[in-house]
């Protein structure tokens, strides 16, 4: 019957100011909310694996998407997003070894390990912004059938990639663009493609050494090339020039890629500029001695949370869209 | 509480001296195993991606087990899971990883049937 004991400490139990789980209020908060968010993170991740699944034999295959490095040219792929990567686990690095100096209650290593962390953040929210630069302006160019296929150019020797500006013929002529002042005023369309389909079949018809590539993998995972015969065909059924990405078209074959990479990503950069906005906030705060007087430095704890959030996230973006 | 800090990683195998020996120790894990995974995601070994395990190629799934592994790292280390009581981590880590895994066996599913459908069933959408 160890239930008629009375101690003081029992009493202490329902007198509020317990922690069962030894952590403050603040930081279950910050918990709470990283597990939620990481639960967004993960459906959208999850959709995109749907569709992946859905159109796993026509899906673009990323190694040959992502190819740039800003100032380089040529093709290396993945070198860049790898880059990225390594600056945001660096910033995380420095993040958690602000933490570690809070705790020591070490202002001047907390000022500049929140710096370098700022300086990592920026680095690689500008670095996203380039990437999208790139990626909606695209490399190559492709057409684009009536039923939203992808057809891509290849060189019939090497296999490699040919841009439609290598090929099409100029021919004489002009296409206006429609634009709202032209017509009914609810109507107007993006800005026009370098090329017309017709300028790009005529340029097709007398280079007999390209190529057509569809959107379908054989057996190995590569994208089909047809034969020179068989491009001829289906070259009839070209509707619209595709340069580049945007929600609607996408150069690179599925256009869901496209809508994924700009959400997820978009998303996910989003998360970065808050948290670099929310570090920037907390870091005038540690110059200014805010903790110092407060004895306790747990806010930097709690924004290092989410920013080590936000590189586990990149963590499972990287994984999805660029290596697997 | 966060003061005092679990030192050692990889099951007791490395132990170290101070919680910033061991942040930059996790660090260089950390690039290591993503420095693999850009070589391995560069050359794509045609023995790894010809094989298939359980519908995806070996590739595929080496990739994921470096993403978990490097996940585990950053939560453990860097969140300092490691040093919190063993009630919140497992709440924090075994809710999102039992809803996820529901989630990714309905919707890859569900994802497969549509994908046969059509490729199998009388619906044409390319052309």
């Amino acid at each position: 019957m160890d239930t008629t004991v009375t101690t003081g400490e029992e009493q202490n139990v329902w007198g509020g100011g317990n922690e069962p789980l030894g952590a403050s209020y603040g930081k279950m908060m910050m918990w709470f909310f990283i597990v939620s968010d990481a639960l967004t993170f993960s459906g959208f991740l999850c959709a995109y694996g749907f569709s992946r699944f859905k159109f796993i034999e026509t899906w673009p295959i990323a190694d040959e998407v992502f190819t740039h490095v800003p100032f380089f040219h040529g093709n290396y792929p993945m070198i860049y997003v790898a880059f990225m990567t390594f600056i945001l686990i660096m910033s995380s690095v420095t993040m958690v070894l602000a933490v570690d100096a809070g705790h020591k209650m070490q202002k001047n290593k907390v000022i500049w390990y929140m710096f370098l962390t700022i300086i990592g953040g920026a680095i690689f929210v500008g670095s996203q912004a380039w990437e999208w630069n790139t990626f909606i302006k695209g490399d190559h160019g492709a057409l684009e059938t009536k039923g939203g296929r992808i057809l891509q150019f290849v060189d019939a020797k090497s296999g490699e990639h040919v841009a439609i500006a290598d090929f099409s013929k100029v021919i004489a002529g002009e296409r206006e663009q429609h634009e709202r002042k032209n017509g009914i005023w609810f109507m107007q369309e993006g800005s026009l493609p370098t090329y017309t389909v017709n300028e790009v079949v005529e340029g097709f018809k007398a280079n007999p050494n390209i190529l057509i590539r569809v959107e379908n993998k054989d057996e190995k995972g590569h994208k089909i090339v047809l034969s020179r015969e068989e491009s001829l065909k289906k070259i009839a059924d070209a509707s619209q020039v595709v340069e580049g990405a945007n929600l609607i078209h996408n150069e690179y074959g599925s256009r869901l890629f496209a809508d994924f990479f700009f959400f997820i990503t978009g998303f996910h950069g989003f998360h970065v500029f808050s948290g670099v906005v929310i570090n920037i906030i907390i870091f005038f705060n540690v110059i200014l001695g805010t903790y110092e007087k407060r004895r306790s430095y747990e806010m930097v704890e709690k924004v290092g949370l989410y920013w080590h959030f936000v590189d586990l996230v990149w963590v499972f973006v990287f994984t999805f869209f660029y290596l697997v | 509480m966060a003061h005092d800090h679990k030192l050692e990683i990889f099951r007791g195998l490395v132990k170290f001296k101070s919680n910033v020996s061991k942040i930059w120790g996790v660090l260089i894990f950390l690039t290591l195993v993503t420095t693999v995974e850009v070589i391995l995601g560069i050359i794509r070994p045609a023995a790894l991606v010809e094989t298939s395990f359980l519908g995806m190629h070996l590739l595929n799934w080496i990739f994921i087990i470096l993403t978990l592994v490097k996940a585990y790292y950053i939560a453990w280390d860097f969140m300092h899971l490691r040093d919190e009581k063993t009630a919140l981590r497992r709440t924090i880590v075994w809710t999102p990883i039992f809803l996820v895994c529901y989630l990714i066996f309905i919707l890859l599913f569900e994802a497969t049937y549509i994908f046969e459908v059509f490729k199998d069933g009388f619906v044409k959408w390319n052309f």
